[in-house]
Formats: structure tokens, sequence, C-alpha cells
């Protein structure tokens, strides 16, 4: 026990610890930066530009905005639940990235099990929303938490069916053998990621994803116009903000296990000097995510919310008919060739 | 250390366990059940039986859980109502029934050998699972698959009486 506390293998997986903590932190700080200024651009209005060169402090401000405010706690509300709730969302959506491979070296632990790995602990975020929700003892918190945990269990299905067409062609659950496995190119142009051998798995899984994650068109859990702010109306302060963080960090681990899965990970061209291909596949990595999240922002701006029943009519009628019938095509061809 | 561990989870398990049946107010219970299953888990990846372990949290935590939560939600029971003198009957079937599970388990556990050797790497990992399950254990999968579709067939016709 001790020998292992001074060896350099557990140093050197501290200092992972630290760096993608770090990271990830600041980026989660960051995306809601990227998020207002895109969402401005979009409707043609300027954004956040007081705060620092081109509203760049933001961030910073409203970090601090958080925690000098009052938090508030309702009467009535079932106060351990009510504290507990925040930490019960965040934990879950920090934790699944210690098997996320940023990059060929940047991964801090490789489960031969780690795509269920994550599949797990994020099934978990979802009690946090609902505990918010029932713990705040006001209305719209807890319609929004019973839409919530209806929407969770409906998507989470397809969302898990998605990928099983993915793991029959790798043939494993490993994150980093996931992405080796789509090394390479066909016919020396196209590379070998698995977005062209299964398309239909890919949309049903970015669908799902968006619903899973509560972003519009899919957010019933929060729709501002029908619930004031969901489940998290009656929160405030640093309790908003875990809130806010863990939502933003379940957007970053979707895209990431989207792109791990469908986009071929890290992998991207490589040239320059040593210290340029050390750092490539992260950047590559990062790129790839930032796509998706550049998406996930334009569909917010441009797409309005679907009715609640519409939502889960797509769901069990349009989007898990498809993922069965992708599973059912996937394997008769793994099995013939 | 994996001894620290499984002593410290098990019992985690047990006492939340215990917790499920102390708590008064019926959601509670129902996380304390969310906490036993998880520390279960653990379990399993101590036995090197990872695959089952986070198929336990995948379905057990975070989907049905998540449906009991839902309904016990739905309902918004008042808290400490005891529904005890409606169901009084029950513990006259309960503890006979209860007593022949607890039988079963400590007869089921006498007669396992214990293994001499460490559990080999491979023996929890989704192809071995996979394997047995369509060699060996076919027919009892096979069996369980179709009582399951048979509960959610009867579910379905329970709420749609006109289908």
């Amino acid at each position: 026990m001790t020998e292992y506390l001074t060896s350099s293998a557990f140093i050197i997986v501290m200092i992972k610890i630290v760096i993608i903590f770090g990271g990830v932190m600041g980026a989660l700080a960051y995306l809601t930066w990227v998020e207002r200024k895109l969402m401005a651009f979009v409707q043609m209005r300027p954004g956040p530009n007081r705060v620092g060169p081109f509203g760049l402090l933001q961030p910073l401000a409203d970090g601090l905005k958080f925690l000098f405010k009052e938090d508030v706690i309702p009467t009535n509300a079932n106060v351990f639940l009510y504290v507990a709730a925040p930490v019960v969302s965040l934990i879950p959506a920090l934790l699944s990235f210690s098997v996320i491979p940023f990059g060929p070296w940047l991964q801090v632990s490789d489960l031969s099990v780690g795509l269920l790995f994550i599949f797990a602990i994020t099934s978990l975020g979802v009690y946090g929303i609902v505990l918010g929700g029932w713990a705040s003892n006001s209305k719209y918190p807890l319609m929004g938490a019973i839409r919530s945990s209806a929407q969770m269990i409906s998507y989470e299905l397809s969302l898990t069916l998605s990928v099983i067409g993915v793991l029959m062609i790798a043939n494993t659950l490993s994150l980093a053998q996931l992405v080796s496995s789509q090394h390479g190119t066909w016919f020396g142009f196209i590379p070998r990621w698995n977005i062209f051998l299964q398309p239909v798995a890919f949309l049903v899984y970015v669908c799902s994803a968006i619903a899973e994650t509560n972003r519009l068109p899919f957010d019933l859990a929060e729709s501002e116009q029908e619930l004031v702010a969901g489940w998290h109306t009656e929160y405030s302060s640093l309790k908003f903000a875990m809130f806010m963080l863990a939502e933003y960090a379940n957007m970053v681990t979707v895209s990431a296990l989207a792109t791990i899965m469908f986009l071929g990970g890290w992998s991207g061209p490589m040239f320059g000097p040593f210290w340029l291909q050390a750092a490539l596949p992260t950047f590559w990595f990062l790129l790839k995510i930032f796509i998706f999240i550049f998406f996930y922002v334009l569909l917010r701006s441009t797409i309005p919310r679907f009715r609640y029943d519409q939502l889960m009519k797509f769901g069990w009628k349009v989007l898990l008919p498809l993922a069965l019938a992708n599973i059912l095509v996937t394997s008769f061809i793994v099995a013939v060739s | 250390m994996i001894q620290v561990l499984f002593f410290l989870f098990a019992a985690l398990a047990v006492g939340a366990a215990i917790n499920v049946l102390v708590q008064k107010h019926v959601l509670y219970s129902a996380l304390s059940l969310i906490v036993m299953l998880a520390a279960v888990s653990v379990l399993f990846i101590l036995l090197r039986a990872d695959f089952l372990g986070m198929i336990q949290v995948i379905v057990y935590a975070g989907a049905i859980m998540v449906l009991f939560t839902f309904v016990i939600m739905l309902l918004n029971l008042p808290e400490n109502e005891d529904g005890a003198d409606r169901l009084r009957w029950l513990k006259f079937i309960g503890i006979p029934l209860g007593l022949f599970f607890l039988f079963m388990v400590v007869a089921t556990l006498w007669n396992v050998e214990p293994l001499r050797t460490a559990a080999p790497r491979l023996i929890g990992s989704p192809q071995a699972i996979g394997q047995s399950l369509f060699t060996d254990y076919l027919l009892p999968f096979e069996a369980t698959s179709l009582l399951l579709l048979i509960a959610l067939m009867g579910a379905v016709i329970f709420a749609k009486k006109d289908l």
C-alpha cells in the first residue's frame, strides 16, 4: 500500500487527474461563455461584452457572483435531500472523465468495461434532478423532476442500444481500444471511423444524447416558458452553479463518447516535430468535441421545443425501433462476414 | 486492501438494506435501496466481475430505481403513512416465505465448494458471461426472457383494456 503511494505510477496518475480535472473545470466555465456568445451571434445581438475583452472574463464574474449570492433554502423543503441533490448530480458528471481518453497518454484509467462505467455513472446523475425537484417542495420543480425521470428512462434505452452496433464491430468495451480500432483509412483517404459503418446508430445516439442531457429541443425538464426553470427553480448561489456545471459536464461527456465511438477519438493527421506529435491527438479530440458542442448550441438557438407527448412518441416509436433494427442488421452482417 | 474494501462495502450494503426496512418514508427506503445496489456492485467488482457490477448499476440503480422514485413522486405519498393495518394478513404469508428464502440461500451457500485458487482474470468478463449464457445456460436464459416478455405484455394489457 505505502509502496504504491510513493511509486512513480501513482504520481503519474495523480498528475493526469490534476491536468484533466483542471482542464475540464476551466473548459466548463468557458463553455458558458461560448454558448452565450454563439447564441448571441445567431440571434444578431452582441452577447456578453462588458467584462474584459469580448466578455472573456464573464465566467469569472459569474463564478464570483454565484459565490456571494444568498443561499436560499425554501421553507418546508427537505433540507437533507435539497442540499444533497446538486452534489449527487455533479459527482457522477465529473467521475465519467476518469475513463475518457483525451489522448494516447492522457487517460486516468483504461477500464476493460469503460463504456459501461460511463453509462452506469451517468445514469446515476438523474437522481440529482429528481431529488432536487422533489426536495424543493414546490410545484414547478416537481413537474420538472417527474418529466425528467420519465424522459431519462425512455431515452437511455435507445442511447444504450445505439451503441451496441459499434461494440459488435469493435469487439471491445474499453474506450482506448475503441479508439485504436478506428485507426487507418479506407482507399487511402476515408478515415476508418465508425460513423461511416454505423450512420443510423450515430443519428440515434446524437438524438438520445441531446435528450439525456436535457438540452433543447428536448429540455422539457426545465422548459422556461412552462416551468420557470424546471427542477432547479428554487436553487440559488453555488448549488445552482453545481447543477449548471453538471449539465455542461454531461454535455462534454456525451460529446466525448460520440467522438470516441463514431469519429475515431483522438485519431487525426499527424505531422511536425516531436512536441507537436505529442500534442496533436489531444487537439484533434478536443476539436471534435467542440464541433459537437457547436452543434448543440446551434440546435438550441434554432429549433423550438418538442411537446411532451411528441417527445415520448419520438423516443419510443422512432428512436427505439431504429436502434433495434440497426442491431439486427449489424449483427447479421457481422455474423455473415 | 481488497479485504478492507470488502468489509467497508459489505457493511454499507447491509446497513442500507436494513435502512430500507426501517425507514418510515417510502422515498428514503428507495434511496437506501439505491445505495445498497451500488455497494453490491462494488462487491461484484472486487470479485473481478466488472461486467456484472456495471450492469447492476445500469439496470437496477440507473433504470429500475428511477421508475420507483418516479412512481413515488407521482403519487406523492404523505409522510409517516402506515399501511400496516391494511396489510396485516401479509405477515402470515411473508414471514414463512422469508424464512423459506433464507433457508434456500443458506442451503445453497452451504454446498458451495470454496475456490482453492484465485479466480481467473477472465471469469467475469463480458466474453465469458456471453459464452456461458449462450451455451451452458441457454435454456434458463431463454426461459427468463420469455417470462419477462409475458410480464411486459401483461402490463400493456392491464394499462390498455381496449386494444
